[in-house]
């Protein structure tokens, strides 16, 4: 008996806050129980500031060529030499081989590299606000030509580290945006089909039928193809984000639809009809907040699916082109058993593009758990 | 049950109809006409064609006539089986496509069946061993599986193959079959080669349909008639394969179809990388040389197999299933 008020005492704060707490904070407590989702938020949030300042993460202009250095292997990073502790790279020196006539670089134990953080580097602009010249790593002695390449560089000498960081600018938000495409048409077309019902709900319902039952590779194939090649990198940009949402709208379309119909035959929008509430005002105001967080659930799980179809497009040379970067367009250096067996490197992009769906499909799982109450 | 399926198969000629409407916009997308496009492109190259030709051809597809016309035109030599010639190829398209639809379709039905033949053991395994370190295991294969695009996949193990044992795995014959008319030592190649497409291109799949079958059998697992079962002495495994597992499969059929269109859609990417002789990666080649009527021809055969995927599903369902056929017919 004497055990009971004790653990009342002891949970009594806990208690009342859960009682009263908004559904927004409900989830989060429950979502930060998920240790994985949470591991992924944090990495999520290092590559999104990546995407934010490309610019400070490289350490070289991304499309600064230079023939001269073309496939030069990824440079590791070293902490202890002969002169001491201190962070520091080997400056390669490339040799042709006689026979083969390849260019092969080796390290030269010789010839260190100090590197060091916030080091100035090349000139960029912030968002067209200010200019700054501060990378976070790079070669401490910035007025030499000795240059570092963390994940070597490709077939025209351009550094694949800075490359990689542009590219997580315009992969990370072409996802976005198509999701973000995805929600409005989504919405849009599930809410009018589940609130009115009747031939309107039986007409969207066989147009998503029938564009779920399209192969969406073939048919995104050949609307990007139909692109007009002398449209800008901005334009090529929106008119594909457009076709990911194109067909990509319709799992949310049928998710949004099946929480109206069972939201319209609730109490309180019954009561907000008898209340004399217009129907914008039950929709937006009553019925949405009821399944926002499960839209917020759904659709992150929708971003990964978008990056990665955006990838493959442009890993085939349909999508976005150069000069775009993106990480499909650094992919498709990679495209053929010749590249990537004369330069391994070329792949690693393809890790950023695990890392992040990987990272974007866990916390997307734990947001689904959370954000169902009756988990 | 019948009657549903020949509702079904009825409705199938409108659905080709709207995909026949489908294709052809695609077709019409790019902007300006395929032929003048054409021709802009054999001037380039030196080479011309003669006005007769050109004319003749433009007739041929009604580039003088309006759209609709132009439509109706293509469809009606479709349904007289005439799918027009390649431009790019200089061949009629049914004589390109012949070979490379046998070997699309069997890419897609072998992976198809491999899936299938490894996800409901590692669904099963997952399910009644449930946190054990099989299960974990295959929950982190799953994650990783669905976030590597195939074509890493692919590229990892042709470098792999090529680095360290020196032979390169693409393609589908060896270089002595590539043109050989067909015979049992080719189909032999065939199959020495088919199986790492297979492999590559089923692993996503083997994981998503691994992890449904979890879920479903789980949902199965703490009914009563197991409790029941077990309280009369049934052996467990005799047990779980004869009930639950029953159960549980029929969720699975239903994944039939969004899953068969998204092999013949995702086989389009691997075979690009593999250099595999199927449509895929003739509809990339002639979607880049805008030879639009090859291209719209492949779409519209995706499309097709696609539907088939999706019929074959309604139709295993409802013979499956007895709840959804009473519903169905009732």
């Amino acid at each position: 008996m004497s055990a009971i008020p004790v653990n009342a005492t002891a949970d009594a704060d806990p208690a009342d806050d859960f009682d009263i707490a908004p559904n927004w904070k409900l989830v989060w407590w429950r979502f930060r129980k998920h240790k994985l989702a949470m591991v992924s938020a944090v990495i999520l949030m290092l590559i999104a500031l990546v995407a934010l300042f490309p610019d400070f993460f490289s350490t070289q202009a991304p499309h600064k060529t230079n023939a001269r250095e073309s496939f030069i292997p990824v440079q590791g990073m070293h902490l202890f030499s002969e002169e001491g502790l201190g962070l520091h790279a080997y400056q390669v020196v490339g040799k042709r081989n006689p026979t083969t006539l390849k260019m092969e670089w080796r390290a030269d134990g010789d010839k260190i590299i100090p590197l060091g953080f916030f080091v100035k580097g090349y000139e960029y602009s912030v968002f067209g606000l200010f200019n700054s010249s501060r990378h976070l790593i790079g070669p401490k002695d910035s007025s030499s030509r000795e240059r570092v390449h963390f994940l070597g560089t490709d077939r025209l000498g351009r550094d694949q580290w800075s490359r990689l960081a542009h590219g997580t600018r315009v992969s990370l938000s072409i996802g976005l945006v198509a999701v973000m495409f995805s929600i409005i048409i989504g919405i849009v077309l599930g809410g009018i089909s589940g609130y009115y019902g009747g031939w309107v709900d039986m007409v969207i319902q066989r147009l998503i039928e029938i564009l779920q039952s399209l192969p969406p590779i073939p048919i995104w194939m050949a609307l990007t193809a139909s692109l007009p090649r002398d449209w800008s990198v901005e334009q090529t940009y929106f008119a594909i984000t457009i076709i990911l949402s194109l067909i990509g709208w319709t799992t949310l379309g049928r998710e949004v639809r099946g929480r109206f119909l069972a939201l319209r035959e609730e109490d309180f929008v019954t009561a907000a009809k008898l209340s004399g509430c217009s129907q914008m005002r039950i929709i937006f105001r009553h019925m949405l907040p009821a399944f926002t967080s499960h839209i917020i659930a759904t659709s992150t799980l929708a971003v990964p699916v978008m990056i990665i179809n955006e990838t493959f497009l442009s890993f085939l040379g349909l999508g976005l082109r150069p000069p775009a970067i993106s990480w499909g367009v650094l992919l498709q250096e990679a495209q053929n058993l010749q590249s990537v067996a004369l330069a391994p490197w070329l792949l690693l992009p393809g890790i950023a593009v695990i890392l992040t769906v990987l990272a974007l499909n866990i916390l997307g799982d734990g947001l689904r758990d959370a954000a169902d109450p009756y988990n | 049950m019948l009657q549903y399926i020949i509702k079904r198969l009825l409705l199938l000629p409108l659905l080709l109809f709207i995909f026949t409407i489908i294709a052809f916009i695609l077709i019409q997308a790019p902007p300006g006409d395929f032929l003048t496009s054409y021709i802009a492109e054999l001037a380039a190259s030196g080479s011309s064609m003669d006005r007769a030709q050109i004319d003749a051809l433009r007739t041929l597809y009604g580039l003088d006539q309006p759209m609709v016309i132009q439509y109706f035109k293509w469809l009606g030599r479709l349904l007289t089986g005439d799918l027009g010639v390649s431009l790019d190829w200089q061949r009629p398209i049914s004589e390109l496509i012949g070979d490379r639809l046998t070997l699309t379709l069997l890419l897609g039905g072998g992976t198809f069946i491999f899936t299938w033949l490894i996800a409901i053991p590692i669904g099963i395994l997952s399910a009644t061993r449930k946190y054990s370190f099989f299960d974990y295991f295959f929950t982190v294969f799953n994650y990783i599986g669905v976030a590597t695009p195939t074509f890493m996949t692919a590229l990892v193990l042709m470098w792999i193959s090529f680095k360290y044992y020196g032979i390169n795995i693409s393609g589908l014959f060896s270089a002595e079959y590539v043109d050989a008319p067909w015979s049992l030592a080719r189909t032999l190649d065939l199959l020495k080669h088919l199986w790492l497409p297979i492999v590559i291109l089923g692993m996503d799949g083997t994981a998503r349909l691994a992890r449904v079958m979890r879920a479903n059998l789980l949902d199965e697992l703490n009914k009563p008639y197991m409790e029941m079962a077990r309280a009369k002495g049934m052996s467990e495994w005799r047990l779980v394969m004869k009930y639950p597992v029953r159960l549980a499969l029929n969720p699975l059929v239903s994944t039939i179809g969004w899953y068969l269109p998204l092999i013949f859609s995702g086989s389009v990417i691997v075979a690009t990388v593999m250099n595999l002789p199927t449509i895929g990666p003739m509809l990339l080649r002639a979607l880049i040389s805008q030879d639009m009527y090859l291209a719209g021809t492949i779409i519209l055969i995706y499309m097709v197999l696609a539907v088939i995927g999706t019929l074959i599903s309604d139709i295993l369902l409802v013979w499956l299933d007895p709840r959804i056929r009473m519903e169905k017919t009732g």
